[in-house]
Protein backbone atom coordinates (compact mmCIF):
# COMPACT_ATOMS: atom_id res chain seq x y z
CA UNK A 1 0.00 0.00 0.00
CA UNK A 2 1.35 3.38 -1.01
CA UNK A 3 1.26 6.36 1.37
CA UNK A 4 -0.05 4.22 4.18
CA UNK A 5 0.25 6.92 6.82
CA UNK A 6 -1.51 9.57 4.78
CA UNK A 7 -4.32 7.31 3.65
CA UNK A 8 -5.10 6.00 7.13
CA UNK A 9 -4.98 9.46 8.68
CA UNK A 10 -7.25 10.64 5.90
CA UNK A 11 -9.75 7.89 6.61
CA UNK A 12 -9.70 8.62 10.35
CA UNK A 13 -10.26 12.34 9.76
CA UNK A 14 -13.06 11.53 7.32
CA UNK A 15 -14.82 9.21 9.80
CA UNK A 16 -14.49 11.63 12.69
CA UNK A 17 -15.68 14.55 10.57
CA UNK A 18 -18.75 12.82 9.24
CA UNK A 19 -19.81 11.28 12.55
CA UNK A 20 -19.10 14.49 14.47
CA UNK A 21 -22.77 15.58 14.66
CA UNK A 22 -23.65 12.29 16.33
CA UNK A 23 -20.64 12.40 18.63
CA UNK A 24 -21.33 15.98 19.66
CA UNK A 25 -24.97 15.11 20.23
CA UNK A 26 -23.97 12.17 22.37
CA UNK A 27 -21.80 14.32 24.59
CA UNK A 28 -24.20 17.25 24.71
CA UNK A 29 -27.41 15.39 25.46
CA UNK A 30 -26.03 13.09 28.09
CA UNK A 31 -27.82 9.95 29.22
CA UNK A 32 -31.51 9.59 28.37
CA UNK A 33 -33.89 10.67 31.17
CA UNK A 34 -35.90 8.05 33.04
CA UNK A 35 -39.64 8.68 33.09
CA UNK A 36 -40.73 9.33 36.65
CA UNK A 37 -43.69 7.47 38.12
CA UNK A 38 -46.22 9.07 40.40
CA UNK A 39 -47.02 7.25 43.66
CA UNK A 40 -50.32 6.20 42.10
CA UNK A 41 -48.59 4.73 39.06
CA UNK A 42 -46.09 2.93 41.29
CA UNK A 43 -48.87 1.47 43.35
CA UNK A 44 -50.58 0.05 40.28
CA UNK A 45 -47.39 -1.91 39.50
CA UNK A 46 -48.36 -2.42 35.87
CA UNK A 47 -49.63 -0.12 33.17
CA UNK A 48 -52.40 -1.32 30.85
CA UNK A 49 -49.82 -3.59 29.22
CA UNK A 50 -46.31 -4.77 30.13
CA UNK A 51 -43.73 -2.06 30.68
CA UNK A 52 -41.53 -3.10 27.74
CA UNK A 53 -44.51 -2.97 25.42
CA UNK A 54 -45.53 0.44 26.70
CA UNK A 55 -42.02 1.84 26.29
CA UNK A 56 -41.73 0.49 22.78
CA UNK A 57 -45.26 0.93 21.45
CA UNK A 58 -47.17 3.50 23.48
CA UNK A 59 -47.47 5.74 20.43
CA UNK A 60 -48.96 2.95 18.35
CA UNK A 61 -51.30 2.09 21.19
CA UNK A 62 -52.45 5.69 21.58
CA UNK A 63 -53.14 5.74 17.87
CA UNK A 64 -55.25 2.59 18.18
CA UNK A 65 -57.03 3.98 21.23
CA UNK A 66 -57.86 7.17 19.42
CA UNK A 67 -59.21 5.37 16.36
CA UNK A 68 -61.22 2.86 18.36
CA UNK A 69 -62.76 5.44 20.67
CA UNK A 70 -63.48 8.22 18.21
CA UNK A 71 -64.17 6.33 15.03
CA UNK A 72 -65.46 2.94 16.18
CA UNK A 73 -67.10 4.14 19.37
CA UNK A 74 -65.39 1.38 21.34
CA UNK A 75 -64.33 3.04 24.55
CA UNK A 76 -63.39 0.02 26.65
CA UNK A 77 -59.97 -1.56 26.31
CA UNK A 78 -59.69 -5.19 27.34
CA UNK A 79 -55.99 -5.64 28.08
CA UNK A 80 -54.02 -8.81 27.44
CA UNK A 81 -54.44 -9.76 31.10
CA UNK A 82 -58.22 -9.33 30.83
CA UNK A 83 -58.47 -6.09 32.81
CA UNK A 84 -60.73 -3.39 31.41
CA UNK A 85 -59.84 0.25 30.99
CA UNK A 86 -61.65 3.29 29.65
CA UNK A 87 -60.03 4.32 26.39
CA UNK A 88 -58.97 7.88 27.13
CA UNK A 89 -55.64 9.62 27.10
CA UNK A 90 -56.90 12.56 29.07
CA UNK A 91 -58.87 10.63 31.68
CA UNK A 92 -57.20 7.21 31.95
CA UNK A 93 -53.50 7.58 31.09
CA UNK A 94 -53.13 10.95 32.74
CA UNK A 95 -55.05 9.85 35.81
CA UNK A 96 -52.06 7.75 36.86
CA UNK A 97 -49.37 9.62 34.98
CA UNK A 98 -50.43 13.01 36.23
CA UNK A 99 -46.85 14.25 36.10
CA UNK A 100 -46.75 15.08 32.42
CA UNK A 101 -43.54 17.11 32.56
CA UNK A 102 -41.58 14.30 34.19
CA UNK A 103 -43.37 11.39 32.56
CA UNK A 104 -43.95 12.54 28.97
CA UNK A 105 -42.13 15.73 28.25
CA UNK A 106 -38.58 15.08 29.36
CA UNK A 107 -38.22 12.01 27.12
CA UNK A 108 -40.00 13.66 24.23
CA UNK A 109 -37.75 16.69 24.55
CA UNK A 110 -34.70 14.49 24.74
CA UNK A 111 -35.73 12.62 21.59
CA UNK A 112 -36.90 15.84 19.92
CA UNK A 113 -40.39 14.55 19.20
CA UNK A 114 -43.29 16.95 19.44
CA UNK A 115 -46.59 15.10 19.73
CA UNK A 116 -49.42 17.60 19.46
CA UNK A 117 -51.72 15.86 21.94
CA UNK A 118 -51.80 18.81 24.32
CA UNK A 119 -52.91 21.41 21.83
CA UNK A 120 -56.40 20.03 22.45
CA UNK A 121 -56.27 17.52 25.29
CA UNK A 122 -56.04 19.07 28.69
CA UNK A 123 -53.05 18.02 30.74
CA UNK A 124 -53.51 17.43 34.45
CA UNK A 125 -52.41 20.28 36.70
CA UNK A 126 -49.06 19.65 38.23
CA UNK A 127 -47.90 20.86 41.58
CA UNK A 128 -44.66 22.64 40.95
CA UNK B 1 -9.14 -21.81 4.65
CA UNK B 2 -10.68 -22.94 1.39
CA UNK B 3 -14.44 -23.41 1.53
CA UNK B 4 -16.35 -25.19 -1.21
CA UNK B 5 -19.24 -23.45 -2.87
CA UNK B 6 -21.46 -26.26 -1.57
CA UNK B 7 -20.65 -25.73 2.10
CA UNK B 8 -20.91 -21.94 1.69
CA UNK B 9 -24.44 -22.29 0.31
CA UNK B 10 -25.35 -24.63 3.17
CA UNK B 11 -24.26 -22.09 5.75
CA UNK B 12 -26.09 -19.36 3.89
CA UNK B 13 -29.29 -21.42 3.80
CA UNK B 14 -29.15 -22.29 7.48
CA UNK B 15 -28.55 -18.70 8.53
CA UNK B 16 -31.45 -17.48 6.40
CA UNK B 17 -33.69 -20.03 8.04
CA UNK B 18 -32.48 -18.99 11.48
CA UNK B 19 -33.08 -15.31 10.83
CA UNK B 20 -36.51 -16.10 9.45
CA UNK B 21 -37.49 -18.04 12.56
CA UNK B 22 -36.22 -15.28 14.79
CA UNK B 23 -38.38 -12.67 13.13
CA UNK B 24 -41.44 -14.92 13.14
CA UNK B 25 -40.95 -15.62 16.85
CA UNK B 26 -40.83 -11.86 17.30
CA UNK B 27 -44.03 -11.48 15.29
CA UNK B 28 -45.74 -14.19 17.31
CA UNK B 29 -44.81 -12.43 20.52
CA UNK B 30 -46.38 -9.28 19.14
CA UNK B 31 -49.46 -11.26 18.10
CA UNK B 32 -49.75 -12.37 21.71
CA UNK B 33 -50.10 -8.71 22.59
CA UNK B 34 -52.79 -8.48 19.92
CA UNK B 35 -55.09 -10.45 22.19
CA UNK B 36 -56.06 -7.16 23.73
CA UNK B 37 -59.45 -6.06 22.41
CA UNK B 38 -61.75 -3.08 22.27
CA UNK B 39 -65.41 -3.08 23.18
CA UNK B 40 -68.18 -0.53 23.46
CA UNK B 41 -69.37 0.36 26.94
CA UNK B 42 -72.29 -1.99 27.79
CA UNK B 43 -74.04 0.98 29.41
CA UNK B 44 -73.83 2.99 26.22
CA UNK B 45 -76.97 3.88 24.31
CA UNK B 46 -77.50 2.17 21.01
CA UNK B 47 -79.85 3.29 18.29
CA UNK B 48 -80.25 3.36 14.55
CA UNK B 49 -81.12 6.99 13.96
CA UNK B 50 -80.87 9.41 16.82
CA UNK B 51 -83.10 12.44 16.63
CA UNK B 52 -84.12 15.46 18.69
CA UNK B 53 -87.54 17.02 18.94
CA UNK B 54 -87.46 20.62 20.14
CA UNK B 55 -90.76 21.85 21.54
CA UNK B 56 -90.47 25.56 20.90
CA UNK B 57 -93.56 26.33 22.98
CA UNK B 58 -91.90 24.95 26.08
CA UNK B 59 -88.65 26.80 25.50
CA UNK B 60 -88.61 30.28 26.95
CA UNK B 61 -85.51 32.40 26.73
CA UNK B 62 -84.20 31.23 30.07
CA UNK B 63 -84.43 27.49 29.34
CA UNK B 64 -82.92 28.07 25.92
CA UNK B 65 -79.92 29.71 27.54
CA UNK B 66 -79.69 26.84 30.02
CA UNK B 67 -79.40 24.31 27.21
CA UNK B 68 -76.76 26.37 25.42
CA UNK B 69 -74.74 26.91 28.55
CA UNK B 70 -74.80 23.23 29.51
CA UNK B 71 -73.47 22.24 26.09
CA UNK B 72 -70.78 24.88 25.97
CA UNK B 73 -69.52 24.14 29.47
CA UNK B 74 -69.32 20.41 28.87
CA UNK B 75 -67.53 20.74 25.55
CA UNK B 76 -65.24 23.64 26.42
CA UNK B 77 -66.73 25.82 23.70
CA UNK B 78 -65.21 29.31 23.78
CA UNK B 79 -67.42 32.39 23.59
CA UNK B 80 -65.51 34.92 21.52
CA UNK B 81 -68.46 37.18 20.97
CA UNK B 82 -67.29 38.30 17.53
CA UNK B 83 -67.58 37.03 13.96
CA UNK B 84 -65.13 34.24 14.71
CA UNK B 85 -67.70 32.69 17.02
CA UNK B 86 -67.82 28.95 17.67
CA UNK B 87 -71.30 27.47 17.44
CA UNK B 88 -72.41 24.12 18.77
CA UNK B 89 -75.88 25.17 19.75
CA UNK B 90 -77.17 28.67 19.21
CA UNK B 91 -80.28 30.74 18.55
CA UNK B 92 -81.63 32.62 15.58
CA UNK B 93 -84.89 34.15 14.44
CA UNK B 94 -87.64 32.15 12.79
CA UNK B 95 -87.14 33.78 9.38
CA UNK B 96 -83.48 32.71 9.38
CA UNK B 97 -84.08 29.25 10.75
CA UNK B 98 -86.96 28.44 8.41
CA UNK B 99 -86.46 30.72 5.39
CA UNK B 100 -89.24 30.72 2.86
CA UNK B 101 -91.93 29.93 5.41
CA UNK B 102 -91.99 33.40 6.97
CA UNK B 103 -94.53 36.00 6.00
CA UNK B 104 -95.51 39.51 6.99
CA UNK B 105 -98.32 38.38 9.32
CA UNK B 106 -96.44 35.90 11.48
CA UNK B 107 -97.54 35.67 15.08
CA UNK B 108 -95.34 38.02 17.05
CA UNK B 109 -94.49 35.28 19.46
CA UNK B 110 -92.94 33.22 16.66
CA UNK B 111 -91.38 36.12 14.84
CA UNK B 112 -89.40 37.36 17.82
CA UNK B 113 -88.67 34.04 19.48
CA UNK B 114 -85.03 32.87 19.57
CA UNK B 115 -85.10 29.39 17.99
CA UNK B 116 -82.69 26.86 19.40
CA UNK B 117 -80.52 25.60 16.55
CA UNK B 118 -77.84 22.96 16.34
CA UNK B 119 -76.37 20.42 13.94
CA UNK B 120 -79.26 18.50 12.37
CA UNK B 121 -77.31 15.25 12.15
CA UNK B 122 -78.81 14.82 8.70
CA UNK B 123 -79.50 11.34 7.43
CA UNK B 124 -77.99 12.47 4.13
CA UNK B 125 -75.23 14.80 5.33
CA UNK B 126 -73.63 16.98 2.63
CA UNK B 127 -70.70 17.81 4.92
CA UNK B 128 -69.70 14.16 5.00
CA UNK B 129 -69.77 13.88 1.22
CA UNK B 130 -67.31 16.71 0.72
CA UNK B 131 -64.84 15.96 3.52
CA UNK B 132 -61.58 14.94 1.82
CA UNK B 133 -60.11 13.21 4.88
CA UNK B 134 -63.20 11.58 6.33
CA UNK B 135 -62.64 13.71 9.40
CA UNK B 136 -66.40 14.02 9.48
CA UNK B 137 -68.50 10.95 8.88
CA UNK B 138 -71.81 9.39 9.75
CA UNK B 139 -71.93 6.70 12.39
CA UNK B 140 -74.24 3.72 12.28
CA UNK B 141 -76.53 5.40 14.80
CA UNK B 142 -76.88 8.50 12.64
CA UNK B 143 -74.55 10.82 14.54
CA UNK B 144 -72.53 12.98 12.18
CA UNK B 145 -69.21 12.87 14.00
CA UNK B 146 -66.06 14.93 13.84
CA UNK B 147 -62.62 13.44 14.28
CA UNK B 148 -60.58 16.49 15.25
CA UNK B 149 -57.39 14.51 14.75
CA UNK B 150 -58.06 14.21 11.04
CA UNK B 151 -59.47 17.63 10.23
CA UNK B 152 -57.17 19.61 7.96
CA UNK B 153 -59.28 22.75 8.13
CA UNK B 154 -60.21 22.95 4.45
CA UNK B 155 -63.73 24.14 5.41
CA UNK B 156 -65.46 22.33 2.54
CA UNK B 157 -67.92 21.01 5.13
CA UNK B 158 -68.76 24.55 6.20
CA UNK B 159 -69.54 25.46 2.62
CA UNK B 160 -71.62 22.30 2.21
CA UNK B 161 -73.70 22.60 5.38
CA UNK B 162 -76.88 24.55 4.62
CA UNK B 163 -77.55 25.14 8.33
CA UNK B 164 -74.40 26.98 9.34
CA UNK B 165 -73.81 24.37 11.99
CA UNK B 166 -70.05 24.30 11.60
CA UNK B 167 -67.47 26.73 12.91
CA UNK B 168 -63.82 27.19 12.07
CA UNK B 169 -61.18 27.84 14.69
CA UNK B 170 -59.52 30.95 13.37
CA UNK B 171 -57.47 31.13 16.54
CA UNK B 172 -56.24 28.72 19.15
CA UNK B 173 -58.82 28.70 21.97
CA UNK B 174 -56.14 27.70 24.48
CA UNK B 175 -54.02 30.77 23.84
CA UNK B 176 -56.94 33.17 23.47
CA UNK B 177 -60.23 32.49 25.22
CA UNK B 178 -58.82 29.99 27.72
CA UNK B 179 -55.56 31.86 28.21
CA UNK B 180 -56.37 33.17 31.65
CA UNK B 181 -59.09 30.77 32.63
CA UNK B 182 -59.29 27.02 32.78
CA UNK B 183 -61.44 25.21 30.24
CA UNK B 184 -64.57 24.41 32.28
CA UNK B 185 -64.55 20.66 31.71
CA UNK B 186 -61.13 19.10 32.37
CA UNK B 187 -62.40 15.73 31.14
CA UNK B 188 -63.07 16.92 27.61
CA UNK B 189 -60.52 18.33 25.16
CA UNK B 190 -60.63 21.76 23.59
CA UNK B 191 -59.99 22.24 19.90
CA UNK B 192 -56.95 23.70 18.25
CA UNK B 193 -56.38 26.40 15.66
CA UNK B 194 -57.31 25.40 12.13
CA UNK B 195 -59.97 22.75 12.71
CA UNK B 196 -63.71 22.81 12.16
CA UNK B 197 -66.01 21.88 15.01
CA UNK B 198 -69.70 21.38 15.66
CA UNK B 199 -72.23 19.60 17.82
CA UNK B 200 -71.40 15.90 18.17
CA UNK B 201 -74.78 15.00 19.69
CA UNK B 202 -72.81 14.30 22.87
CA UNK B 203 -71.34 11.11 21.42
CA UNK B 204 -69.08 10.89 24.47
CA UNK B 205 -72.13 10.97 26.76
CA UNK B 206 -74.21 8.54 24.71
CA UNK B 207 -71.26 6.14 24.93
CA UNK B 208 -71.68 5.91 28.70
CA UNK B 209 -75.46 5.93 28.68
CA UNK B 210 -76.09 9.61 29.36
CA UNK B 211 -78.52 11.89 27.55
CA UNK B 212 -77.17 14.75 25.44
CA UNK B 213 -76.28 17.74 27.62
CA UNK B 214 -78.93 20.08 26.16
CA UNK B 215 -81.67 17.51 26.69
CA UNK B 216 -80.58 16.94 30.26
CA UNK B 217 -80.32 20.66 31.01
CA UNK B 218 -83.99 21.25 30.16
CA UNK B 219 -85.37 17.92 31.26
CA UNK B 220 -87.75 19.47 33.79
CA UNK B 221 -89.64 21.18 31.00
CA UNK B 222 -89.23 18.25 28.57
CA UNK B 223 -88.64 20.88 25.92
CA UNK B 224 -86.11 18.75 24.04
CA UNK B 225 -86.76 15.06 23.52
CA UNK B 226 -84.07 12.66 22.41
CA UNK B 227 -84.50 9.19 20.97
CA UNK B 228 -84.28 6.69 18.16
CA UNK B 229 -86.49 7.43 15.15
CA UNK B 230 -86.33 3.83 13.99
CA UNK B 231 -87.77 2.60 17.25
CA UNK B 232 -91.58 3.00 17.01
CA UNK B 233 -91.91 3.06 20.79
CA UNK B 234 -89.29 5.71 21.43
CA UNK B 235 -90.18 9.01 23.02
CA UNK B 236 -89.35 10.99 19.87
CA UNK B 237 -91.71 8.88 17.81
CA UNK B 238 -94.48 9.30 20.36
CA UNK B 239 -94.02 13.05 20.45
CA UNK B 240 -93.91 13.26 16.66
CA UNK B 241 -97.04 11.14 16.48
CA UNK B 242 -98.92 13.53 18.72
CA UNK B 243 -97.68 16.86 17.41
CA UNK B 244 -97.12 18.50 14.08
CA UNK B 245 -93.42 19.18 13.69
CA UNK B 246 -91.30 20.87 11.05
CA UNK B 247 -87.66 20.60 10.08
CA UNK B 248 -85.19 23.15 8.76
CA UNK B 249 -84.90 23.37 4.95
CA UNK B 250 -86.26 19.88 4.23
CA UNK B 251 -86.49 20.77 0.53
CA UNK B 252 -82.69 20.45 0.27
CA UNK B 253 -82.98 16.71 0.78
CA UNK B 254 -80.46 16.39 3.58
CA UNK B 255 -83.11 14.75 5.74
CA UNK B 256 -82.47 16.58 9.04
CA UNK B 257 -83.04 14.73 12.31
CA UNK B 258 -83.90 17.72 14.47
CA UNK B 259 -87.64 18.42 14.58
CA UNK B 260 -89.40 21.54 15.82
CA UNK B 261 -92.88 21.68 17.33
CA UNK B 262 -94.01 25.28 16.77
Amino acid sequence: MYNKGLVITGIVIFVVFFTSPFLIGLVKSGPPPEPELTPKAKLAKQCVEAKEYMVESHMQMLNDWRNQAVREGKRIYVATDGKEYTVSLQNTCMDCHSNKSKFCDQCHNYAEVNPYCWECHIAPKEKL
Amino acid sequence: MERSRRSFLKILGISTLGLGTLSSVDLLAKAEMGKAAFAPDPQGMTGKRWALVVDVKKLDEETTQKAIEACHLIHNVPDYGDDEEIKWIWTDKYEHAFPGTEHAYLAEEIEEKPFLLLCNHCANPPCVRVCPTQATWQRGDGVVMMDQHRCIGCRYCMAACPFGARSFNWKDPRTTYFKDKEPPNPKYPTRTKGVVEKCNLCAERLAVGEMPACVEAVKDSKAIVFGDLEDPHSEVREVLHEHFAIRRKPELGTNPNVYYIV
